[in-house]
């Protein structure tokens, strides 16, 4: 089966992205695949390279990354939801002349219609968060 | 085609969860048919009359307006949550249909996908 996975809550604040990212994982461990990971709202938070917690913690930027890499899943940021939050990478900060962008893959900024597109073609939608 | 329901279930301004869901309402509406519903103190958003500037806030009840430009045809609310609150449909913005608890399950069956905000 395939999943669509929509985050919208950010990281530690709230468990939901915490949560999403056991799901993401529990979804590959399961022999599913994973159609798209979409952040949205306060989700695309997750997608701030400078993140930067206590040793202690979970890294979740981190553990995004890793579960990207590990199982070729998309993380899409989405554009009206990370500008206006001041998540950008190098183009956008180049576009609005911002002094740096701090997004980078595996994390990639993209449109809503990539929300849409997941709704429609995901066997199920799952949503972390508000 | 799939059908999409955006639940609508936050009031305005104190999140932006209202104006986000908006946003992906008129995205998912140019892609296939979707319907709208407003839960709880969601319905606030559509009250007449609001006017957000001493919050700094953007009125974007008015965008609701447009809905019917972009086909969106369907819209709902719950009959419960308008009592509860003493609200009429009359009060808002756009005309909605009032849905009983059992026709807002239907509703929620008859549908593939639902995106809650």
């Amino acid at each position: 089966m395939k999943f669509a996975i929509l985050v919208y809550g950010p990281p530690y604040t709230y468990q939901a992205a915490h949560s999403a990212l056991h799901f993401a994982r529990a979804v590959t461990e399961s022999g599913h695949q994973i159609y798209r990971i979409f952040f949205y709202h306060d989700g695309v938070y997750n997608a701030n390279a400078l993140i930067a917690p206590p040793q202690d913690e979970t890294d979740i930027h981190a553990q995004w990354t890793t579960l990207a890499q590990e199982h070729d899943v998309e993380l899409i940021v989405c554009i009206a939801s990370s500008l206006r939050r001041g998540i950008l990478d190098e183009t956008e900060a180049d576009r609005y002349e911002k002094s740096a962008g701090n997004i980078g893959k595996p994390f990639e900024i993209s449109g809503l219609g990539q929300l849409i597109d997941a709704s429609i073609n995901a066997d199920r939608v799952v949503t972390f968060g508000v | 085609m799939k059908r999409i329901l955006f639940v609508q279930s936050r009031a305005p301004y104190g999140t932006l969860s209202g104006q986000e869901g908006l946003d992906a309402l008129l995205m998912g509406s140019a892609f296939v048919e979707c319907a709208l519903l407003f839960l709880g103190d969601g319905i606030y958003q559509l009250l007449s009359n609001q006017d957000a500037a001493a919050l700094g806030l953007k009125d974007y009840s008015v965008s609701f307006g447009a809905l019917k430009d972009y086909g969106v045809q369907n819209l709902y609310c719950s009959e419960s949550d308008l009592q509860h609150r003493v609200l009429e449909t009359d009060d808002l913005v756009i005309p909605v249909t009032a849905l009983d608890d059992a026709a807002i399950r239907e509703l929620m069956a008859s549908h593939d996908v639902i995106l809650s905000f």
